[in-house]
């Protein structure tokens, strides 16, 4: 038995690192410090349900095992032959791999994309369009006493955020909301047994609201404590922490991002509520923005997924921008997958470009809305695709995926996914961050190293050995067209 | 039949997350994105029970999920679908020339539906029937 320690997750955009894993013959059988999701990830990767270990390939309309070498050689027939091939994905895997998959959309003069097209692309688009004030988050825990989540829900989506980064954690300077939390759940807690014993008492009347209105504005806090905002279309667990919940109406955050602006430069809001947030509420939180001596806006999808995409962002870091004039204010991206920042670095890298970006006329192009995977798609442009550590099948609109399926598709993947099963050809890599090495990004750009903590399967390659491979073949194949 | 026009959300939740590191052919996937969570009283207004179906449409599909009740209501006429193949089937391919399709905030109408909810083999047959 052999304890693994300060291992990189290899789940979400936090990269938490200080996770430990009991190994037992080469087997992951105790996680520790990690989230929900990492520890189902340790400790449920290998399971033979989900784990494909075989390469396939569709023959005759059925995926029948190959061997390692024939997928690759078909992979390579399928890109060399294609005039305008997709190559998608790239978020699960280390920013090594990611170098030599640009090499190969370089080599077949296709479109090489990455994740953050559906997720912060309009984000990415809006700071190219205005810049960014940012920090790390390591400034974060140690400074902010202020943190905002906008259309975000870290409880959900990055578990150990709050903990390890902003609200619960303990910071050099700044104390953690733990016992204050504490004392509003046990407060909580006990209205809703109040509740239930009223319910009880007199089953007929008319049920209680699940959750009582509070009247008016929440109790004055102390200034020196570190304060939590949640501004979302719904009420989630991580508005629950929150000092101040702001529930904004679907699809109108850019108008209470505008309405912010004027209400920090003193100008009179001349309504009584801005996308269902009284403007009492506004003028107050307004206020709690400008007092305090660091704050943090961190956004999610809630601002890019949403009908004004990049007006929201632009004017999110408009917003930021002009509360540094007063104090000092910072925002980040939630990223998603674990190296979807190492994605964009490495793209922007070697081509110029963070995502969308197209070698098929020889020199790297960009435009998003055109050379970006979705709209690529939804055309039906393509003739290929090869997707790398992605499941585009599941998270694509359909229009996009019919067009996706319809065209010969490699799939380059450890797990069994929906996209694998729609695939002509399937080659099972290693786990990156559990199998296989590597480096990548964390959501403040932070690059950390990965760690090899198991060995793969004999015929699970990384991602990095696949695709160079693959990409030797291809030239083999085009010298042998030109020779 | 009763219908509610809605605003349809789509989004990550934990379960989602662990879900997926289940294997998403896996029962717990499907439990944990193959539904639809829903205000109480909204529910009261469709005569649905938790854990009946509802057939979620927009302009751009239809799919049957289970009923679920918001545990953090309440949000009238909003509804939300966490992350997958389920609720990718109601999104629309349109990107706003920026890549990006609109993922929240969509248009819906839900109805209470007989329909069973199709298993992920199922929906991916009859999306994308493959050569």
């Amino acid at each position: 038995m052999t304890v693994v320690s300060n291992v990189t997750c290899p789940v979400c955009g936090s990269l938490c690192d200080d996770i430990e894993l009991v190994v037992e013959n080469n087997r992951i059988v105790k996680v520790r410090n990690a989230c929900a999701v990492g520890e189902a990830k340790f400790l449920g990767f290998a399971d033979p349900h989900h784990r494909r270990v075989k390469p396939l390939i569709r023959k005759n309309g059925e995926l029948v095992e190959a061997s390692l070498d024939e997928a690759i050689r078909r992979s390579a027939e399928i890109l060399a032959e294609a005039c305008y091939p997709l190559l998608y994905g790239w978020s699960s895997t280390s920013t090594e791999a990611i170098r030599v998959g640009l090499e190969l959309a370089e080599e077949v003069g296709g479109v090489a994309d990455n994740t953050s097209t559906v997720c912060h692309g309009p984000s990415i688009l809006s700071i190219q369009n205005v810049g960014i004030p940012t920090c790390t988050l390591g400034q974060i825990r140690h400074r902010a006493d202020l943190v905002i989540y906008w259309g975000s829900n870290p409880w959900n989506a990055h578990p150990r955020h709050l903990e390890r980064y902003t609200t619960f954690t303990e910071g050099r300077f700044q104390k953690s909301i733990w016992i204050r939390y504490l004392t509003k759940l046990q407060g909580l807690i006990g209205r809703k047994k109040a509740e239930r014993a009223a319910e009880l008492v007199s089953p007929r009347k008319e049920a209680m609201p699940q959750t009582e209105k509070v009247e008016g504005l929440p109790p004055p806090l102390k200034a020196e404590e570190r304060k939590m905002i949640v501004v979302d279309v719904r009420k989630t667990r991580s508005a629950e922490i929150a000092d101040y919940f702001l529930q904004v109406k679907p699809n109108m955050d850019y108008e209470l991002l505008q309405a912010f602006r004027m209400a920090i430069h003193d100008r009179e809001l001349d309504v009584d509520e801005v996308a269902g947030v009284p403007v009492e509420l506004i003028e107050e939180v307004a206020d709690v923005m400008l007092k305090c001596r660091f704050g943090m806006l961190f956004f999610g999808l809630g601002l890019t997924m949403t009908s004004a995409k990049i007006r929201n962002i632009d004017a999110a870091i408009s917003l930021v921008r002009e509360l540094n004039e007063r104090t000092k204010f910072t925002i980040m991206p939630m990223r998603g997958h674990f190296n979807v920042t190492g994605a964009n670095v490495v793209f922007t890298w070697q081509t110029g470009y963070p995502y969308a970006v197209d070698f098929s006329q020889g020199f790297p192009r960009y435009n998003p809305g055109e050379t970006s995977a979705v709209d690529i798609l939804a055309r039906g442009d393509l003739d290929a695709a090869l997707i790398v550590a992605s499941d585009p099948v599941p998270h694509f609109p359909k229009k996009a995926v019919e067009n996706l399926v319809k065209n010969p598709l490699i799939v380059i993947d450890p797990q069994v996914t929906p996209t694998s099963f729609m695939a002509d050809v399937v080659i099972p890599s290693a786990f990156v961050g559990i199998e296989t090495g590597g480096t990548a990004y964390r959501m403040d750009h932070v690059p950390l190293p990965l760690k090899k903590v198991v060995e793969p399967p004999e015929t699970c390659l990384p991602d990095e050995v696949i695709l160079r491979r693959i990409l030797k073949e291809v030239r083999r194949l085009k010298g042998m067209r030109t020779a | 039949m009763a219908k509610l026009k809605v605003t349809l959300l789509t989004g990550r939740t934990i379960n989602q997350g662990t879900g997926k590191e289940y294997g998403k052919f896996s029962e717990k996937y499907m439990e944990s994105v193959a539904v639809c969570q829903i205000d109480p009283e909204d529910m009261k207004k469709l005569g649905v029970k938790e854990g009946k179906n509802v057939k979620v449409t927009t302009k751009f599909g239809s799919v049957v999920l289970k009923a679920e009740k918001s545990l953090r209501a309440p949000h009238p006429h909003v509804v939300f679908v966490p992350y997958g193949p389920w609720a990718n089937a109601l999104i629309g391919p349109c990107t706003n020339s920026l890549g990006m399709p609109t993922f929240k905030g969509v248009p819906a109408e839900i109805e209470p539906s007989e329909e069973k909810v199709p298993v992920l083999s199922e929906l991916l047959q009859q999306q994308f029937r493959k050569r």
